[in-house]
């Protein structure tokens, strides 16, 4: 058997949505070099919809087609049912993951979720500029 | 298809698959019999006993024929720690980077009440004479140092090291199953007490191995049973895998000096392109290594995903990426040499076969560099390393 499902391998080797949004409105990053994985989503939201959205992965096999495909799940959805994206709902579309593997769907799930709050947080501080210095400092910790 | 993993395994000689097959089909019987058929086996078995001893200069009877390596490592340093343990020696300097197969046995002999002490490999990944003769101690029982290392395929100054050894009366012991059969080793001249070694990484088959231990040695079973190997490995010896790996060793003992001749031209052709990729860097030593043995770390991208995609383009190779080994850390080795995680989670290991031939070379050099341009065109490290956010390590 191979290591990686069709699936696993197509987003591999033809990865979708890389690259990086400059005017994100939300960016997400997960991760350390030391474990060997780091994702970063960058999102593009436009009436609670996610219009677009960019990965860059540091990582195996599996890492980057997680990211590929957790990217896929969320284009053109409204926020909330990004929000709802479960590391196994990624796994699953990727017709599986070797068990050593699944914290890489876990990362893309991280990843995004993480991307959204800082959404979040970018719109809570627009629409209330009295509490922007205390997200300025959220949003560095969680960025880690 | 380059196949770049010889350190892996290797792909068995055609005369070494003659001899597997032919002894398979008409050399059946079991060589403990009595009959003709079966004392052809018998005799069968001696020769290879006399073949494989004669490479490495020793005498037959100072061979044990095992499964491989993994059990010759097992049995010499069982037998090595039981020796001691009679006298009230009970510790052992090894190195940091050793394969698994010491590494673990030596693990579990701390569990019994040894006390191992393993040696720094240094950024070239070579161990220090005066630090083994320093660490040697009046309890010390055994020393087991590697010949050459299976990942970054430094040589060891095994010479010296058995020397020390042999001055301070403590048994030496070898993993030579990368060397044998790519380099010289000789028993006598390298003062070698037991080595092991394994016919798969020498065109030889899989599941067949021998130890050599110095006569008056005695040895320890790991496998108890019938009184096969003069009662020191029991089971139905692996006849046609015996022969098939002497006709194998014979054979690359024959063409040795000139393989490694040809082989180490294309290593250095190899590692001089490799280098040209910015931000890499070569592991080990670059003059004292197998001649087989290219090893690179590449800044900012990640093994797997590399060794992935070079397959894509007919390139078969391995990585000490903690992917490829499904743990969270990344080679052992690597780590030994000082490289970070950061950077030992993005490496490449090509051991070549003497049959590469230049254009392969090239090939090889221009699809890594493509890849590994191609996954830092997208990794978050890389980005932060180029805009200045993170400081380069290579």
């Amino acid at each position: 058997m191979a290591l990686y499902s069709d699936k696993v391998m197509d987003h591999f080797r033809n990865p979708r949505n890389v690259g990086v949004i400059e005017d994100a409105d939300g960016v997400g990053e997960v991760g350390n070099a030391k474990c060997g994985d780091i994702m970063k989503m960058y999102l593009k939201i436009d009436n609670d919809i996610i219009t677009d959205v960019k990965f860059e992965t540091f990582g195996c096999g599996s890492a980057i087609a997680s990211s590929s495909m957790a990217t896929e799940l969320i284009k053109g959805k409204p926020v909330s049912e990004a929000m709802a994206l479960t590391n196994k709902a990624v796994a699953e579309a990727l017709d599986g993951l070797p068990d050593y593997k699944m914290h890489c769907s876990v990362l893309a799930e991280e990843a995004i979720r993480n991307a959204l709050d800082d959404y979040e947080r970018k719109k809570g501080a627009e629409g209330s500029p009295q509490v922007n210095e205390d997200y300025g400092k959220s949003e560095g910790e969680s960025r880690n | 298809m380059i196949y770049a993993d010889n350190a892996a395994t290797t792909r068995m000689s055609d005369a070494a698959l003659n001899t597997l097959i032919e002894l398979s089909k008409e050399n059946y019987g079991n060589a403990s019999s009595l009959y003709s058929l079966g004392q052809r086996s018998k005799e069968v078995l001696e020769k290879a006993r006399e073949d494989v001893a004669a490479v490495i200069n020793a005498q037959p009877r100072e061979i044990l024929f095992t499964s491989g390596g993994s059990e010759a490592d097992n049995q010499a340093i069982r037998s090595a720690a039981e020796l001691g343990k009679a006298k009230g020696k009970k510790h052992i300097i090894s190195s940091a980077f050793e394969h698994h197969a010491v590494l673990h046995t030596l693990a579990k002999l701390e569990k019994e009440g040894f006390e191992v002490t393993l040696l720094p490999v240094h950024e070239d990944g070579l161990v220090r004479p005066e630090e083994l003769a320093a660490t040697i101690r009046e309890d010390t029982a055994l020393v087991t140092i590697m010949y050459a290392n299976n990942e970054i395929g430094t040589i060891q100054p095994i010479r010296e090291l058995g020397a020390i050894c042999r001055e301070r009366g403590v048994l030496f012991h070898t993993d030579a199953v990368q060397a044998i059969g790519h380099i010289s080793v000789d028993v006598e001249r390298d003062n070698i007490d037991m080595l092991s070694a394994s016919a798969h990484k020498f065109h030889g088959p899989k599941g067949s191995g021998f130890l050599y231990f110095r006569k008056g040695i005695r040895l320890t079973n790991i496998i108890e049973g019938g009184a096969q190997e003069r009662g020191k490995r029991a089971g139905t010896e692996n006849v046609p895998g015996i022969a098939a790996m002497a006709t194998a060793l014979t054979e690359a003992a024959e063409t040795l000096s000139e393989r490694a001749k040809v082989t180490q031209e294309k290593r250095d052709r190899l590692i001089r392109g490799l280098r040209e990729i910015p931000h890499s860097a070569l592991n080990g030593d670059a003059a004292k290594r197998l001649p087989s043995n290219v090893n690179f770390c590449f800044e900012g991208i990640e093994g797997e995903s590399l060794l992935l995609l070079l397959d894509d383009r007919g390139i078969a190779a391995s990585s000490g990426s903690a992917c490829t080994s499904g743990s969270l850390d990344p080679s052992h080795v690597l780590l030994a040499i000082g490289r970070v995680h950061d950077v030992a989670h993005g490496s490449l290991r090509l051991s070549i076969g003497d049959d590469i031939t230049d254009e392969e070379v090239d090939y090889i050099v221009k699809n890594v560099r493509e890849v590994v341009e191609y996954l830092r065109g997208f990794s978050p490290i890389w980005r932060d390393l180029m805009a200045g956010k993170k400081q380069f390590i290579l």
